[in-house]
C-alpha cells in the first residue's frame, strides 16, 4: 500500500472539524506558506511538484497558475470547481464530506499564491451536505483566524464563499462554470480569451478541481521536489480514484500514481477484484467520458507491458488502444454486463447534459442516443455502428467546449473495441434483449505482436 | 497584418477576425456564417459552420492549431495561414454540421415565408446531403404565441441566439430568451408575454431562418414573386435610420424590412412603424430598385422583361426581316 498524502488522517474521528484536524497537523501549510514563502515561491514548489490537474485533463497546475495575467488594479480570483458531476467519479465528494478542512487549507494557499482577495468554491447543487460542511468548515476556519482580514497577522486578506449551482454536468466546464458563478445560463464561453486573462468577471481567474487545490497541501508541506518523488515519470503524486462497478470493495482509493491496473483490481489492498466471481469484461478507466477499454487492452498494453494507473500509460496507444486517466472514476463491468446498454446510458446522459449552444453537440447527442436505444432494443441495423461512428467523428473537435469529444469518445470507443457484441444485438434482436453476450473474446490474452524483419 | 486564406493573402487590421478578413477577399473562400452577425456584438461561435482549418498559427509561432477553429470568432495573428475550401477536412466538418443543422429542421420550406431568402436553405443546397441519415422523429415544441407582430415557428430555429443579442443590444428590453438546454433548447418569452417594443421587428431581420418571421407578411407571398424597392422617409423614432426595402407584390407594398447585404446581414436597423405600419407607397421616398444577387432566386423575378416580342407587320420586306429577327431571337 502506498503513501497516503490527502486522506493520511481520514479515519480519524472528528476529523471534519477544526480543532481535530489542526491536531492532526492541520493548516501547517498556511502557516508555512503565509510566513515563509513568498506566493511566487508557492506558484514555483507546485510547478517542481509536476502536479497536473486532477479533473480529467491533466494540465500542470503550476503551468496554469503562471499563466495567470496580473494586471495592476484589477482582482483576480481562485475558484474551486466542485461541480463534479461525471458518471462514475466520486472522489471530490468524499474529500469534501469527511475532511472539508484540507480543500479550504488548500485554497487559503492557492489563493494566497495567484493574489487572490476572494474566492470561491463552486458545487453541484445536488451537494446540499457538502455545502452545509463547508460552510461550517469555514466558519470555524474564520473563527482559528485562518480566514478574513488580517490572517495569521501577516496582513493577508481572503474571503472564501461556497457557492451552489444549478445541478448541470456542463457547469464542470471551467467558462461555463463560471457564467454560472455570476449567475447566468451555463453555457459554455467561445475562447478565446481564457480564464487566465479574462475569467470571472472579466477578472483574471484559475480554476481548479478540489483534489488539484488539496494536493497542494502536502506539496507545501513536504516541499515540491518531494512530493515529485512520489509516482512515475511525469505522473506524480498521490490521486484519488473513485472505483465502481462490479468490484469486491468499491469505494475511494488513494493510490501512488504508477500502481498496475492489474494490481489496483485484484489487490488485496485495493479492490480486492470482482464481485461474485465473475470475471472482468471491460473497463472505463477515468469516467464515463474516457474511451472504454475490454479486460484484455486495460491490463496490458497493446506491445503487452503492464498498464499503469498514470496518465502516460493508460493513454498509452492512442485513442485505438488506450485511454485516459480523466478524473478517475474508475468503472469495471463483469461478464453479465452489456456494452450496449452502457453505452446507450451514456449517451443518453451526454445527451440530457448538452447545453445546447453549439449544432454538433446539441443535436449530434440526442440522435446518438436514438441509435443506441434503438440498438439496444433489438430494433437496429448493421449500418448503425458506422452511423454511430461517423456522426461521433463528426461531433468531436467541432465543438465550443469539451463536452462535445466526451460525449463523442464513450461511443466510438465501445464500438472500436465492442462491435461484435453490437452486431450481436442486430443479428439476434429478441435474445438481445433479454439474455448478455458475456464475455466473449474480450479478456483473451493479447496476440503476439509481429515485429518487421530488419 | 497579413493572412493568407486559401492562398490568397489580404493585409488586415489587428483584431480582425479570421471571417471578416475572408469577407475583405470575398468571394467563394468566405465561410458561410449562420449564428455571427457583425452588427451584434458577442454574436458568434455558435453554429460552427464557418469552421476552419489553421494550417500555420502566426509568423512567430508556426505550428498549426490543434483542432478546427469558428473563424467568426478567431482574430488573425500575422503571418497566419488558413484554409477554408482547400481542406477537405473543413468539408467534412462543415458537412456534418449541416447535416447536425438539418436533422430536426421541419423542411418545411414550401409553407415558410422565409423560403428564397433563407440561409440554412442556401447552406443546405451547398453543403447538404441529398438525403437524410436522421431515421427518428423530428423534434416539436409546443406553439406560443409572442404577439400580434412576429411570428415564432421554435421548429424551424437553430439557436443561433441572434434574436437575443438583437433585443439585447437594439431594443431597451428583452424579454425573449433562451429557455431549457440541449436539444429542448427553445426561444420563449417568459410567461407568453408578447414581444412588443419599437425596434423588436428586428429580430425577423436576424434570424437567418424561418423561425421568426413577419405575421403581417405571413402566407402573402413567396418573397421570389415580390419585387425589392429601395426607399427611405424621415422617421421620427429615435435610433431608426428610416432605409428600408419595401417589397411590391404588383402596386401594393406587402412587405418592410432592412436593407441587407450579400451576407444577409441589415445595413442598419428600423424601427417597428416603418416596419409595420408605413405600407403605402406614399409614405415612402423611393430611390429605385434593390440590387439582387443573381445567386437569389428572388432575382428569377425580373424587373425589365426580355425585348417586347416580335410585332407582325404588314409591309412584305419588313415582314422579311421580322422573321429573320423572331429566328434569331428564338434561336438565343
Amino acid at each position: 500500500m502506498g503513501r497516503k498524502l490527502l486522506l493520511e488522517h481520514i479515519n480519524v474521528p472528528g476529523i471534519n472539524t477544526f480543532d481535530v484536524y489542526r491536531s492532526k497537523g492541520g493548516y501547517a501549510s498556511v502557516e508555512k506558506a503565509l510566513k515563509t514563502l513568498s506566493p511566487d515561491d508557492v506558484v514555483e514548489e507546485v510547478k517542481k511538484s509536476g502536479l497536473r490537474g486532477r479533473g480529467g485533463a491533466g494540465f500542470p497546475t503550476g503551468m496554469k497558475w503562471s499563466f495567470l495575467a496580473k494586471p495592476e488594479g484589477v482582482p483576480r480570483y481562485l475558484v474551486c470547481n466542485g461541480d463534479e458531476s461525471e458518471p462514475g467519479t466520486f472522489k471530490d465528494r468524499y474529500l469534501m464530506t469527511h475532511i472539508p478542512h484540507l480543500l479550504i487549507e488548500g485554497m487559503i494557499v492557492a489563493s494566497y499564491a495567484l493574489g487572490a482577495k476572494t474566492s470561491y468554491i463552486y458545487l453541484r447543487g445536488e451537494m446540499m451536505p457538502q455545502i452545509r460542511i463547508l460552510e461550517r468548515a469555514i466558519a470555524e476556519a474564520k473563527n482559528a483566524g485562518f480566514l478574513g482580514k488580517n490572517i495569521l497577522g501577516t496582513g493577508y486578506d481572503l474571503e472564501l464563499y461556497v457557492q451552489p449551482g444549478g445541478g448541470a454536468y456542463i457547469c464542470g466546464e471551467e467558462t461555463a462554470l463560471l457564467e454560472s458563478l455570476e449567475g447566468k445560463r451555463g453555457n459554455p464561453r467561445i475562447k478565446p480569451p481564457f480564464p487566465a486573462i479574462a475569467g470571472l468577471y472579466g477578472c483574471p481567474t484559475v480554476v481548479n478541481n478540489v483534489e488539484s487545490i488539496a494536493a497542494v497541501v502536502p506539496i507545501i508541506n513536504e516541499g515540491g521536489d518531494e512530493y515529485a518523488k512520489i509516482g512515475i515519470g511525469r505522473s506524480t503524486g498521490t490521486k484519488l480514484i473513485s472505483a465502481g462497478g462490479n468490484l469486491k470493495r468499491p469505494g475511494v482509493y488513494e493510490i501512488e500514481l504508477g500502481v498496475p491496473v492489474e494490481d489496483f483490481i485484484y489487490g488485496d489492498d485495493y479492490c480486492q477484484g470482482i464481485a461474485n466471481g465473475k470475471r472482468l469484461k471491460a473497463v472505463v478507466a477515468g469516467g464515463s467520458s474516457v474511451p472504454i477499454l475490454p479486460a484484455n487492452l486495460i491490463l496490458k498494453t497493446i506491445n503487452n507491458e503492464n498498464r499503469l494507473m498514470s496518465y502516460e500509460s493508460l493513454s498509452d496507444g492512442g485513442f485505438a488502444t488506450g485511454t485516459m486517466l480523466g478524473s478517475g472514476g474508475f468503472i469495471a463491468y463483469d461478464e453479465d454486463q452489456c456494452i450496449v446498454r452502457n453505452t446507450w446510458n451514456f449517451a443518453r446522459f451526454y445527451h440530457h447534459e448538452s447545453c445546447g449552444q453549439c449544432s454538433p453537440c446539441r443535436e449530434g447527442t440526442g440522435w446518438m442516443e436514438k441509435v443506441l436505444h434503438r440498438l439496444e432494443y433489438g430494433h437496429g441495423k448493421m449500418s448503425d455502428m458506422d452511423l454511430l461512428v461517423d456522426v461521433s467523428k463528426k461531433i468531436e473537435g467541432n465543438t465550443i467546449c469539451p463536452l462535445g469529444d466526451a460525449a463523442a469518445w464513450p461511443v466510438a470507443s465501445a464500438i472500436r473495441h465492442f462491435r461484435d457484441e453490437f452486431e450481436w444485438h442486430v443479428t439476434n434482436p429478441s435474445i438481445a434483449v433479454t439474455n448478455n453476450y458475456g464475455l466473449a473474446h474480450y479478456a483473451d490474452p493479447l496476440p503476439k505482436l509481429e515485429t518487421a524483419e530488419a | 497584418m497579413k493572412v493568407t486564406i486559401d492562398n490568397i493573402s489580404i493585409e488586415v487590421e489587428a483584431g480582425t477576425t479570421i471571417l471578416n478578413a475572408a469577407r475583405m477577399i470575398g468571394g467563394e473562400i468566405v465561410p458561410p456564417a449562420m449564428c455571427y452577425y457583425s452588427k451584434l456584438q458577442g454574436s458568434g461561435g455558435k453554429c460552427r459552420t464557418c469552421l476552419v482549418k489553421v494550417s500555420q498559427g502566426s509568423e512567430k509561432d508556426p505550428r498549426p492549431m490543434p483542432k478546427l477553429v469558428a473563424s467568426c470568432r478567431t482574430t488573425v495573428m500575422d503571418g497566419m495561414v488558413v484554409q477554408n475550401i482547400t481542406s477537405p477536412e473543413v468539408i467534412e466538418a462543415r458537412k456534418g454540421v449541416v447535416e447536425m443543422l438539418l436533422i430536426n429542421h421541419p423542411l418545411d420550406c414550401p409553407v415558410c415565408d422565409q423560403a428564397g431568402e433563407c440561409h440554412l436553405q442556401d447552406l443546405g443546397y451547398e453543403h447538404g446531403a441529398a438525403k437524410t441519415r436522421y431515421e427518428f422523429d423530428r423534434r416539436t415544441f409546443d406553439k406560443i404565441d409572442i404577439g400580434d407582430k412576429i411570428q415564432l415557428h421554435m421548429t424551424r430555429c437553430i439557436l443561433c441566439y441572434r434574436c437575443v443579442f438583437t433585443a439585447d443590444q437594439i431594443t431597451d428590453h428583452r424579454i425573449h430568451g433562451i429557455l431549457n438546454r440541449g436539444d429542448h433548447s427553445e426561444i420563449s418569452t417568459y410567461i407568453q408575454k408578447a414581444v412588443d417594443n419599437d425596434f423588436s421587428g428586428n429580430v425577423i431581420d436576424v434570424c437567418p431562418v424561418g423561425a421568426l418571421t413577419d405575421k403581417t407578411f405571413r402566407f402573402k407571398n413567396r418573397v421570389w414573386f415580390t419585387k425589392p424597392v429601395e426607399a427611405h422617409r424621415e422617421c421620427q423614432t429615435e435610433g431608426c435610420c428610416g432605409k428600408v426595402t419595401l417589397w411590391y407584390k404588383g402596386e401594393d407594398v406587402i412587405r418592410v424590412t432592412g436593407r441587407k447585404d450579400e451576407y444577409g446581414e441589415v445595413e442598419e436597423f428600423i424601427c417597428n412603424t416603418c416596419r409595420f405600419d408605413k405600407k403605402k407607397t406614399a409614405d415612402w421616398v423611393i430611390e429605385g430598385p434593390r440590387k439582387v444577387s443573381n445567386k437569389s432566386v428572388i432575382n428569377s423575378n425580373h424587373y425589365d422583361t426580355l425585348k417586347p416580342l416580335p410585332v407582325v407587320k404588314t409591309n412584305p420586306v419588313l415582314q422579311e426581316a421580322n422573321k429573320e429577327q423572331f429566328e434569331r431571337e428564338t434561336r438565343l
